[in-house]
């Protein structure tokens, strides 16, 4: 058995004891991952500095940051994302239970890039250990240093069965894609991803591909090039041009090809002052082999500026290339490097031509005032994301599902996306023992009046969730024309049956109405209505203090009916919202048999 | 240039002329397509008829209706579905616009099986005309006179270079797959699953398989047994067997399985009378292949009831086999024919063991009075669907993502879940070029400083949309006081401030 198979095999069976599954081994190990950031950041750092010359504050900014974020974020909604999600029914399910429910897929396969050797490889485990799995995660060798430091660190924090480490290079990797994996998650470049399918198809492993691809960037001339550069520059010399989403080249317009290039050169003297070189903020180039494709890349291209490089260090300095065409060597693969072809177009229509000519890419940017161009960019393009106006940002939002199309990826991540990439969302249906009857008609013998009956309960267009709403509506009509007609009595009793009502039917959203018998008190007969409320919020005696008033039908259509419809529409609305955590807090209410037709209408109303 | 490069060639020039893409180009698509259902029934009955011996109203109830629902619902909703879909902003996205919009892939390949020839391939197809793409259809040749119909029938009523039919065997498929395409939707079995996904790798295509797999039932013995076994029944012979999602073997307490195999003989008696080989609902394996498989699988298993068969009109009786051993041959593949075997297990514990040790199925069935049964058997299990007392129905419902896990496939399908799988879901963030003074924190020289006020940035997560609703509550309470407030003076007028009320409710109900 090799190293491998061991590994995979031991993760399997921790997998396989359950113990990854409840909610509360799955916040422990996530807030373990989250003191593991907190408490080796000084060993990240280190690490990152080694491998891709990052400065600590651009590590923290572009690698742990958006972990930690991530972190807090499943941790908070770790226990919504997980719990069950009923789905509309229909007139056949209207008295089962019908809803999805996320679960564990079982072992993951996690595979790292070198270009963010942290952030790209922790936030798949973060959605990886949400999801109740076991991971298996496989950090770049091209990043050694924070390799081994994954390799050592990872394990004293999180759970050393469930969450292991390989190490290992190409043979290794080979080796472990021989596996079987119940999903792959793999950040790199498009051929290898090619590869990591070939070696999923066997086992019919689902699989995440994070691929890259060249990214256009389309500066519209009527837009603010100012700004616009700045964003770019930023975005493009990030890790120095080593992202997957940075912008690959621009595309513009002849007319303001020199202009951009001002701005361009003027932000890199900003950011990084006069030589770069020496910045503590600009980044180096992985390793030799990866410093000569790009360097090799220029050949050919008009310099605008910078294409000084120094092998040594691993430094090539921030670039501008001119009148760029398509069919020049550095449009030909993503660059991944800090060089920026400027390639002109006559007009957007072009633009939109030269992109839709190539792979989809995984993020276009498009720069313009004009909502009308940007949506026509929207709608006659394709790529994995579309940022206006600014570059790299989406990544940040986890609410935007993050990933490619075509040959820039499959499966999409962050957040929420990142959980149910790595759940199977399983459908449940849970129905009785009964009502055979009903069944008869799909039952042989066929015949047509049956096969009527099918039609007519398949074919219903029936929205039960829409019905209730009617009805719900309705029954409120007519509450207030109830109300219109018989709301003539005195304040003082309205006022207190109407905190009880409120205050007993929905404790869990009670503020609100507090909130409105402050401002009552504030804005009305403030002496009678404080010793009110101040009796009823001594005890709950006085219903049954006064016995003619606890015959509540009557007691509420003479004495509350304004305040109850106010009451009502306060607690239905968040009840509307949270629906199933309202119901089990009014299931909780008990107490009072003058609450029980406001606890029917709260029921109604859900 | 191959037949099948050509269709595919004039499939992607037809998609990228963008006709594919407006709302009412795919709404009137799928209308010809439910006219095709409508008036094509008789031409499609007969040759499944041919095919798979179903009867006019069976190849309705099992194939043309759920399509027609689907295709209802897709006409409905589309709207809905294909509209941006915004997303909760943060502090970063506050003044942003930030939603998902659900864009067609581009040219799909929807292989289909022969079982049930027109539901699962036309479902598909519902699926990436609702989404706007094109679509190569390959029927299953197995299927023969179901597979010319449709490629006589489609081009009728739908774009014949948006949506060709290419019929063909193996060759021909393998012909296809060479091509490249945006999707790959198959439906079939795992082995021709892996054989396709290495062929999908290639071009990087995304896919979603369709597959079988042994889907377990357990009866618990608390049930009401007799209804229990009517559902099985049902679900078991349907089609003669040859149903994905058909249970495939039933596991019980030894001392039931008597009484489970009177119910189902009665059950079977009552369903397809006393000969069920001159019942018109009763179906016929597919082919000669098929029926010397399944025949051979009986093997050394004890017949309870059926058995016997008839090679030359494929006839195989519904057969119950008892007291089966796991190792036994019945075991050992997807039955897939009108073979029940039932395995004596002596509890639930011995049940789910059994079911975690083999391939996750696609679908997994509990017949139980008891939900603490049912619980234990979800929450240890895992499956592509979990289906408590009865067979087969959860396919029918369109709100519910149909799809296996594992050996069972990947990827989902049917209603919106259709639609999705193939699209593409496009993230869109669209910002402004102003408030630059923002973006300075993120800008070298970094500094601690501006690390700070990045750090407050990101991780201050604020749920803008409680905030909304929050204000919106406040909002309605200061209208609220200010009604008391006006009712007390201007008793007249309350009508009106109630009717007010009413409509702010409503407008809420309506926005949210």
């Amino acid at each position: 058995m090799s190293q491998e198979e061991l590994v995979v095999e031991r993760a399997r069976r921790s997998f396989q004891t359950g113990r990854s599954k409840p909610l509360e081994f799955r916040l422990q190990q996530l807030r373990r991952l989250q003191s593991f950031l907190k408490e080796r950041q000084e060993d990240i750092k280190d690490a990152l500095q080694k491998d891709l010359g990052k400065s600590g504050c651009a590590s923290e900014l572009y690698e742990l940051l958006v972990v930690e974020a991530e972190l807090q974020l499943s941790l908070t909604r770790l226990a919504e994302w997980a719990a069950p999600r009923p789905v509309e029914k229909n007139l056949f399910t209207l008295s089962d239970e019908v809803y999805v429910r996320p679960e564990p897929l079982g072992v993951v396969l996690i595979v790292g890039p070198w270009n963010y050797p942290w952030s790209l490889t922790l936030l798949p485990l973060v959605g990886a250990i949400a999801a109740g799995n076991a991971a298996i995660v496989k950090p770049s060798e091209i990043s050694s240093t924070s390799s081994t430091v994954i390799k050592q660190l990872l394990p004293l924090y999180l759970d050393k069965d469930l969450y292991q480490v390989v190490e290992g290079g190409v043979p290794e990797t080979q080796q472990l894609l021989k596996q079987r994996f119940d999903h792959i998650f793999y950040t790199g470049s498009t051929a290898v991803g090619k590869l990591v399918m070939e070696a999923a198809a066997p086992h019919l492993t689902p699989v995440t591909l994070e691929l890259g691809g060249k990214s256009p960037c389309y500066i519209d001339k009527d837009c603010d090039i100012r700004i616009a550069c700045r964003r770019i520059t930023w975005a493009k010399l990030i890790n120095c041009g080593q992202t997957c989403i940075a912008p690959d080249f621009i595309l513009c317009e002849p007319s303001v090809q020199n202009r951009v290039v001002e701005e361009i050169r003027r932000c890199v003297k900003e950011f990084y002052a006069d030589s770069p070189k020496t910045s503590d903020d600009y980044g180096r180039i992985i390793n030799q082999r990866q410093f000569k494709r790009i360097v090799g890349l220029m050949e050919g291209c008009t310099i605008a500026f910078g294409g000084d490089a120094d092998e040594s260090q691993g430094y090539i300095g921030p670039t501008v290339l001119k009148n760029v065409t398509g069919d020049s060597r550095v449009m030909q693969e993503e660059i991944f490097g800090p060089l920026l072809p400027i390639v002109t177009v006559q007009s957007v229509d072009e633009a939109i031509h030269f992109i839709n000519e190539r792979e989809k890419p995984l993020a276009l940017y498009v720069f313009s005032h004009n909502v009308k161009l940007i949506e026509k960019v929207l709608a006659e393009t394709s790529s994995g994301a579309l940022v206006a106006n600014d570059c790299i940002v989406h990544f940040l939002d986890s609410a935007l599902p993050f990933g490619g199309v075509g040959h820039s990826g499959m499966g999409r991540y962050r957040g929420r996306h990142t959980f149910d990439q790595l759940s199977n969302l399983r459908s449940c249906m849970i129905k009785q023992l009964k009502m055979e009857g009903l069944n008869s008609m799909r039952y042989p013998p066929h015949s047509t009046k049956k096969l009527g009956w099918a039609r007519r309960f398949l074919l219903s267009q029936l929205n039960v969730q829409k019905l209730r709403n009617m009805a719900m509506l309705a029954m409120l009509t007519c509450l207030a024309a109830f109300v219109v007609q018989s709301a003539n009595q005195c304040w003082h009793h309205r006022r207190i049956i109407y905190w009880k009502l409120v205050h007993e039917a929905c404790p869990a959203y009670c503020l609100v109405p507090k909130a409105i018998i402050l401002l009552r008190i504030i804005s009305s007969k403030a002496a009678s209505f404080t010793q009110t409320t101040a009796l009823s919020l001594r005890d709950n005696v006085f219903l049954s203090r006064k016995p003619a008033h606890t015959s509540t039908l009557l007691l509420i259509t003479q004495h509350a009916s304004l305040p109850l419809v106010e009451g009502l529409l306060c607690s239905a609305v968040p009840a509307l919202k949270l629906s199933s955590r309202c119901r089990s807090s009014a299931a909780g209410v008990q107490s009072g048999p003058s609450l029980y037709w406001s606890k029917h209408f709260i029921f109604v109303l859900m | 240039m191959s037949r099948e490069q050509q269709a595919v060639a004039r499939a992607r020039k037809a998609f990228e002329t963008g006709r594919s893409r407006p709302l009412e180009y795919r709404i009137i698509q799928l209308k010809n397509l439910q006219r095709l259902f409508i008036e094509r029934q008789k031409e499609i009955s007969d040759a499944v008829k041919k095919d798979l011996n179903k009867s006019e109203v069976g190849t309705q109830l099992y194939e043309t209706l759920g399509l027609e629902g689907e295709i209802s619902l897709a006409i409905r909703k589309l709207r809905e579905w294909a509209a941006p879909r915004p997303v909760e902003k943060n502090l970063l996205t506050l003044s942003d616009t930030v939603y998902i919009q659900p864009e067609p892939l581009g040219v799909v390949l929807i292989i289909g099986a022969w079982n049930y020839p027109w539901a699962v391939t036309v479902q598909p197809l519902i699926g990436a005309i609702a989404a706007g793409n094109a679509a190569v259809v390959k029927p299953s040749e197995v299927c023969v006179h179901t597979a010319k119909v449709m490629e006589d029938l489609l081009p009728l009523y739908i774009d014949k270079e948006l949506y060709p039919v290419v019929t063909g065997g193996v060759p021909e498929t393998q012909e296809l797959l060479r091509q490249r395409f945006d999707h790959i939707f198959y439906t079939g079995n795992s082995t021709v699953g892996k054989v396709i996904m290495e062929a999908a790798a290639k071009n990087l295509t995304p896919l979603t398989l369709e597959l079988g797999g042994k889907s377990p039932c357990y009866i618990d013995k608390n049930c009401d047994i007799s209804i229990a076994c009517r559902r099985i029944t049902w679900g078991k012979y349907t089609n003669c067997g040859q149903t994905c999602i058909a249970p495939d073997y039933i596991l019980c307490d030894p001392s039931i399985q008597d009484r489970v195999i009177e119910e189902v003989k009665k059950s079977i008696k009552d369903f397809y009378t006393e000969k069920p080989k001159t019942c018109p609902d009763y179906g016929r394996i597919i082919n000669q292949r098929h029926f010397k498989r399944i025949m051979a699988l009986v093997g050394d298993s004890a017949v309870a009831a059926g058995g016997d068969g008839d090679e030359s009109d494929c006839f195989i009786a519904p057969t119950v086999l008892r007291d089966v051993k796991p190792d036994a041959k019945v075991m050992q593949e997807e039955i897939f024919g009108p073979l029940l075997p039932i395995l004596p297990v002596s509890g639930l514990d011995e049940a789910i063991k059994f079911i975690n040790k083999r391939e996750k199925p696609l679908v997994l069935y509990v017949f139980s009075a008891d939900e603490k049964v049912i619980n234990r058997m979800r929450d240890e299990t895992s499956s592509g669907g979990f289906l408590a007392n009865d067979c087969l129905v959860h396919f029918s419902v369109s709100s519910l993502p149909f799809g296996g896990v594992g050996n069972s496939g990947m990827g989902c399908y049917h209603g919106k879940f259709s639609f999705d799988q193939l699209s593409h879901l496009r993230g869109c963030l669209i910002k402004k070029l102003k408030m630059e003074g923002v973006n300075n924190m993120r800008y070298p020289p970094h500094t601690p400083k501006k690390l700070g006020c990045a750090r407050f940035f990101i991780l201050k997560t604020f749920d803008l949309g409680w905030v909304g609703r929050m204000l919106l509550l406040a909002l309605m309470a200061v209208v609220a006081a200010f009604v008391l407030q006006v009712r007390e003076t201007q008793a007249k007028s309350k009508k009106m401030l109630l009717f007010l009320f009413v409509c702010l409710f409503v407008s809420f109900h309506v926005f949210s």
